[in-house]
């Protein structure tokens, strides 16, 4: 039924740990371990690979070079990043509220780190593949709402709490165009699997079937992660840093690693439910299909980011209220309106 | 029922996005900014008194720190005041060279307001661009005159060396480059809808609070003033050049941007045709070797990037003068921010900051 190298490979490393230890309990935990291990590794991977290729884009954009020096062509500059913000002096600013604020970044890595449990990579290779798969991951990455707020409140300083402020008002408003927009591919897939909505793409993708839903996933998408143009929370030349402007060394590093670990999830996202998820010719297997239609998802956003200025707070939240909600809404009339029209031919 | 009340924000001498070190104490009702107080005073050198125990000659460098970012215009607006005192003429050649160098530098000067404009909104990619274009500029300086930034190239009685044809040749060649620079700029930026969105209808400046705040520059010709001192006083060789004040309708911020980058075209403009008919002749005027104007007073005014920059020097018959003031546009100009910023958003605040293009050594001199 299923195909594919990773899913072989999966199948004999639970045969020979069912050899090994009788007890099916245990050998569904060891294997779900060893998963959660692999998917851990491949985010922390992907960010330090994904942060040096953003900076080179960048520059390329920008007619610069971008990092050279540090290991050949300027590869080890993440890795000497890491060692640099683990060394770093912790400062811990005076009047904050201790335990919200030590919590904020800590809380931000886990939905960003959790939703790569749902993300197929390859024929029946998921972590999680439960049936309301979509309507958790969209619920797991409104959490991500609370730890800014919490780290702009509890830092004490005005500036943060402009920034969290800001979280609340940009995230939760566009959360309903974004989740409108999805709801077509949940009507034309009929179910909110995602191994069931990859499949439905086998013979055409959905950028396709739902173009008004693409354009809006894209936007919103751009908003929930705080890419440019919608930075208005980490607004750097305006409120510095935003909520996290008193944070630094390894806190600033697990932020810093949230955002790109919420990029990477915005381009599986686009990937898996646009563009047909590992679907692709024959000569190379489904993953391979997978990394690279997520590394251009990554590299349009890249690129939008470094050319467009941030947006205005109330020009962005009228957009999103006033112009996405109500395409996205129509988008799911007609929607509605073509799958009748197709059941009745 | 919630109460809320206002919080004064301090956007401090250190912040990304203050031009220099300028604090501005920002009063807000959550986003909404009901009052804004720029606090000034963190580059103060005394630059007034320190000319006070020097000969003219040793002033000149001293002008070029003041609006560090268009050192020309600052030597020319100081030296033509010595100049008026003392009496001195300046050939024509020289006249040329001062109007190319002062051009080029006000070109120079708005590619820093559109890198530092762009970067404050968020798009970091054109402070690069701008950065980039403005070292072409910077590399001509240094062939004329060896300093990129503070040039101390225009001297009393005309200019420190000769324009070699090093310089003329690659002058043309930047001339040529303005247009199709000017077109990438206005396809990233002038056409961008978030841009747009962004500049316009914010943070007016009306033609009657400009007039009442004593404003000059492209600040008031943004707000529908017609007026530049090129044109007015026709000083140096200004007179025998054809060119266009581009002039702003409402006097927001897009206002403010358009007028510089039009203004952009037009020293562009002017620089080719000062390359058309550059005479030839001497350099430097005859200036005696120890420079004693006679007692009086004078009042000199040029057009700087800023706005009118004026020059009053008040000389005993002495080798160093006696006192100068010097009557710096950004200080007079950033009395409009409370306006401006008043009934806006936070973010507007910081374009604010952007467009009226303070520049705070000239604030504080």
């Amino acid at each position: 039924m299923h195909s594919g190298i990773l899913y072989s490979l999966g199948q004999s490393l639970r045969e020979i740990l069912s050899s090994l230890i009788g007890v099916p309990i245990l050998v569904d935990l060891l294997m779900t371990i060893i998963c959660a291990t692999i998917l851990l590794l491949i985010m922390a991977t992907s960010a330090l690979v994904f942060t040096l290729g953003e900076r080179k884009i960048c520059a390329f954009i920008q007619v610069r070079i971008g990092p050279n020096r540090v290991g050949p062509g300027g590869l080890l500059q993440s890795v000497a990043d890491m060692l640099k913000l683990m060394d770093k002096e912790d400062i811990v600013p005076r009047g904050i509220d201790k335990w919200l604020w030590v919590l904020s970044p800590i809380l931000l890595l886990v939905p960003s780190a959790l939703i790569y449990a749902f993300f197929p990579f390859d024929d029946g290779v998921i972590l999680a593949d439960v049936n309301v798969g979509l309507f958790l991951l969209i619920a797991i990455t409104s959490q991500t709402v609370l730890p800014f707020l919490m780290g702009g409140y509890a830092s004490n300083s005005k500036y943060s709490l402009i920034g969290g402020m800001r979280t609340v008002a940009q995230m939760l408003g566009y959360e309903v165009p974004m989740v409108f927009a999805l709801m077509g591919i949940v009507m034309i897939t009929g179910s909110l699997k995602m191994s069931a909505i990859v499949e439905a793409q086998s013979d055409v993708w959905f950028i396709v079937l739902q173009p008004l839903a693409f354009l809006i996933y894209i936007i919103t998408a751009l908003v929930e992660s705080n890419r440019p143009p919608f930075n208005i929370v980490e607004g750097e030349s305006e409120i510095i840093a935003g909520p996290f402007t008193e944070y630094t060394g390894m806190r600033w590093a697990l932020f810093f690693l949230a955002e790109f670990s919420n990029l990477m999830c915005i381009g599986i996202l686009t990937t898996t439910l646009f563009l047909g998820g590992w679907h692709g010719p024959d000569f190379l297997p489904g993953f391979c299909w997978f990394w690279i239609k997520t590394f251009l998802c990554v590299l349009f956003y890249q690129w939008v980011g470094w050319t467009f200025p941030r947006a205005r707070v109330d020009s962005m939240l009228s957009f999103g209220w006033k112009v996405l909600l109500p395409i996205a809404l129509i988008n799911v009339l007609l929607t509605g309106v073509g799958i009748y029209v197709y059941n009745v031919m | 029922m919630a109460q809320t009340e206002k919080y004064v924000l301090n956007m401090g001498p250190q912040h990304p996005s203050t031009h220099g070190v300028l604090q501005v104490q920002v009063e807000l009702d959550g986003e909404n900014i009901v009052g804004a107080k720029p606090v000034m005073g963190y580059l103060h050198r005394g630059i007034e008194k320190l000319m006070e125990s020097r000969t003219y000659v040793q002033c000149v460098p001293f002008t070029d720190r003041l609006d560090y970012v268009s050192a020309m215009n600052n030597n020319l607006g100081f030296c033509m005041a010595v100049e008026k005192l003392a009496g001195i003429e300046v050939p024509e050649r020289a006249e040329y060279i001062r109007v190319i160098c002062a051009e080029l530098n006000r070109i120079a000067s708005h590619h820093v307001f559109i890198g530092s404009l762009t970067n404050d909104l968020g798009s970091a990619t054109g402070m690069i661009y701008a950065f980039r274009d403005r070292e072409k500029i910077l590399d001509l300086f240094n062939i004329i005159c060896g300093a990129r930034m503070t040039a101390h190239y225009i001297r009393i009685g005309g200019v420190a060396a000769d324009a070699q044809d090093e310089f003329l040749r690659d002058t043309q060649k930047f001339i040529d480059y303005v247009p199709e620079m000017l077109d990438e700029y206005n396809k990233l930026f002038s056409g961008n809808e978030i841009f747009q969105a962004r500049m316009k209808k914010t943070s007016i400046i009306t033609k009657e609070m400009a007039l009442k705040f004593g404003m000059s520059g492209p600040n008031i010709r943004a707000s529908g003033v017609d007026y530049d001192i090129r044109k007015i006083d026709k000083y140096g060789a200004y007179g025998k050049f054809d060119f266009e004040v581009p002039l702003g309708k409402r006097g927001d911020n897009w206002d403010r941007y358009m007028i510089r980058m039009k203004e952009i075209a037009e020293s562009a403009k002017i620089i080719q045709q000062a390359l058309d008919n550059m005479p030839e002749g001497p350099y430097m005027a005859k200036v005696p070797k120890v420079l004693r104007p006679p007692k009086g007073d004078a009042y000199h005014r040029v057009e700087n990037t800023r706005g009118e920059l004026g020059f009053y020097i008040v000389s005993d018959g002495s080798t160093k003068p006696y006192r100068v003031h010097i009557r710096r546009p950004s200080f007079v100009n950033l009395q409009a921010l409370d306006t401006m910023c008043k009934g806006m958003l936070l973010a507007d605040a910081v374009t604010a900051f952007a467009t009226i293009d303070p520049l705070m050594g000239e604030v504080d001199c």
